[in-house]
């Protein structure tokens, strides 16, 4: 087994004409926390977006490159995005349950296709631990989403993405709309996730980063606001000691 | 004694701007709350003869004789709820299949255009589609859908009996055609108003875009769509025109939709004018008292499904 699990080769993305993300070339850890950190407008959310397939679908993306998970092409001609899709989960910047299903139906929306009911239930119990989530909804399992706090939202949100069982959790600042107590119960989330789950995790607060993350990534927008990869290295000697000029400036506040 | 201080210690704060603009607000929404009144008063005092003559047996009774001015209003009201129905069941259907393709599969190059189109189907004026319906609708009903529904379901008394062409299935169908465009524009706009974030959450989990469309997105817009339903169900209970030059207007009660029937509209412009006796007129007049309460208890009845639908997920919309 292969220390890597997904990778991106010279992976540019674009909006119609506008190239957001260029010539980025990556490798994500197994089982490790990577943080992608940088400015607002650096291209890393829409990186993010490309390794699930889910910035094609917005109005007029591509993608150019290749991300391999586990040296197959994701974008190659055969492959399935929808397939890709369930190995490679997505927690999102704002929560958001289906407003129409029960809690525990969210859990289960579409994860473990084809398994009895009683299956599906196990599975959805044993994601909302997971999640940290159980024992606060475990009563009202019937009950909708929407009467949940945020920070309890994003938690179901969690727990819907590995109730499919992928292997890869792609978060993209996760915490944002949350307070900051809501925000540590699920950085302390990220954690634990850590040891089931490759995880990257799109991130502005650098202190966040800084905790959470195993390996931390910089990105930076050049003048004609392509987001490039300035630097990866382990999140301590990162902001410890950056190699890079442009990252040791935006560590230490004086841009960003 | 309290209100009225209070009252007068916002008003002083208040610019004649402001002051202006809600003088004109209140008497736009005091119009039309008048109208309806005044509507209303009209059509009772109007039908008062009828009333007394006939009392609620009126609304029961199935004889329209005006020759001697009998008369009952019940084949009527079961000719405007039979079409309506027809109509909003198969617009409904095809409605919000349109509106689901339109907002979530078709290409932008596709819907816009297409769109654009079923909105100039509501601009088609309705005696436009009653000639459509009475030289091609009707005769197709008679040759074409009419025996081969009568040779699927001709056991049940809906579908049997001879084919006339003109009928209330031939209404129904017209009708549906004219609501067809406000289900789609309508529910297409809600569909399209579903957050894109809900769209994404159920994408990334590898679902199909079919299984966003019914399991995520027209759940959620489901509110709205009934409303648009709701909207056009209203249009077809009074639509006149299209109707009475395709339901063969005869005031009977006939359990086969392939039969002629009449509705409370087309009876009102059928005969308003050789209404000869005061009491014929008033009777017209009480016809169109029913189709007023007809059409408010009908949005009533819709408004309490929308509460209870509502109400089991108070926050959802």
């Amino acid at each position: 087994m292969r220390d890597e699990l997904l990778a991106a080769v010279d992976l540019s993305a674009y909006y119609g004409e506008r190239k957001a993300v260029g010539n980025v070339s990556i490798a994500f850890r197994r089982k490790a926390v990577t943080a992608l950190i940088g400015p607002s407008g650096c291209g890393k959310t829409t990186l993010l977006r490309c390794f699930n397939r889910i910035h094609e679908l917005s109005f007029d993306a591509r993608v150019e490159g290749s991300v391999l998970m586990e040296d197959q092409d994701i974008y190659s001609a055969g492959v399935d995005p929808m397939a890709i899709r369930r190995r490679i989960g997505m927690v999102f910047q704002r929560p958001n349950p289906f407003p129409t299903l029960s809690i525990v139906d969210n859990t289960m929306a579409y994860g473990g296709r084809g398994l009895s009911r009683a299956q599906k239930q196990e599975r959805a119990e044993r994601a909302l631990r997971s999640a940290a989530l159980w024992d606060e909804v475990k009563d009202k399992l019937r009950s909708s989403p929407l009467r949940l706090s945020g920070g309890q939202q994003q938690r179901l949100c969690i727990a819907r993405a590995i109730a499919a069982e992928p292997e890869v959790l792609l978060m993209d600042e996760p915490t944002a709309s949350l307070d900051p107590i809501a925000s540590a119960v699920i950085e302390e989330l990220m954690a634990s996730l850590a040891e089931r789950f490759t995880i990257i995790a799109v991130t502005h607060n650098m202190q966040q980063a800084a905790r959470v993350s195993d390996v931390t990534a910089f990105m930076l927008a050049d003048e004609s606001g392509t987001g490039r990869l300035i630097e990866v290295d382990d999140t301590a000697k990162l902001f410890t000691t950056p190699s890079d000029r442009r990252t040791e400036d935006y560590i230490t506040g004086r841009f960003g | 004694m309290t209100a009225e201080p209070r009252f007068r210690r916002l008003a002083r704060f208040v610019s004649p701007a402001d002051r202006g603009f809600a003088a004109i607000v209140v008497a736009g929404s005091t119009l039309f709350a008048l109208l309806i009144l005044g509507l209303f008063a009209e059509l009772a005092l109007g039908s008062w003869p009828s009333i007394k003559a006939f009392g609620p047996a009126f609304i029961w009774k199935s004889e329209w004789d005006p020759i001697a001015s009998k008369f009952g209003a019940l084949p009527m009201i079961y000719g405007t709820v039979v079409t309506s129905l027809i109509a909003i069941v198969l617009a409904a259907f095809i409605g919000i299949m349109a509106a689901t393709f339109l907002a979530e599969f078709a290409p932008r190059w596709l819907s816009t255009p297409l769109s654009f189109l079923i909105e100039l189907l509501a601009a088609v004026p309705s005696v436009v589609y009653g000639l459509w319906g009475l030289f091609v609708l009707a005769p197709f009903v008679r040759t074409t859908i009419g025996p081969a529904l009568q040779h699927i379901l001709g056991w049940l008394p809906l579908f049997s009996g001879p084919i006339y062409g003109v009928g209330m299935l031939t209404g129904g169908i017209i009708l549906a055609l004219m609501i067809v465009p406000t289900v789609t524009a309508i529910s297409r706009d809600v569909i399209a108003a579903i957050p894109g974030d809900l769209r994404e959450a159920s994408a990334s989990l590898g679902t199909t875009k079919w299984e966003t469309a019914t399991r995520v997105v027209l759940p959620a817009a489901k509110v709205g769509i009934f409303g648009a339903c709701v909207l056009a169900l209203g249009r077809a209970l009074g639509e006149t025109i299209a109707v009475t030059m395709v339901i063969g207007n005869r005031p009977a009660i006939s359990a086969s939709l392939f039969a002629p029937g009449y509705t409370l509209a087309s009876v009102i412009a059928n005969e308003f004018t050789e209404a000869t006796t005061s009491i014929y007129i008033s009777s017209l007049i009480e016809l169109g008292l029913i189709l007023f309460f007809v059409s408010m208890i009908v949005n009533g009845l819709a408004r309490l499904m929308i509460w209870s639908v509502r109400g089991s997920e108070r926050t959802a919309v």
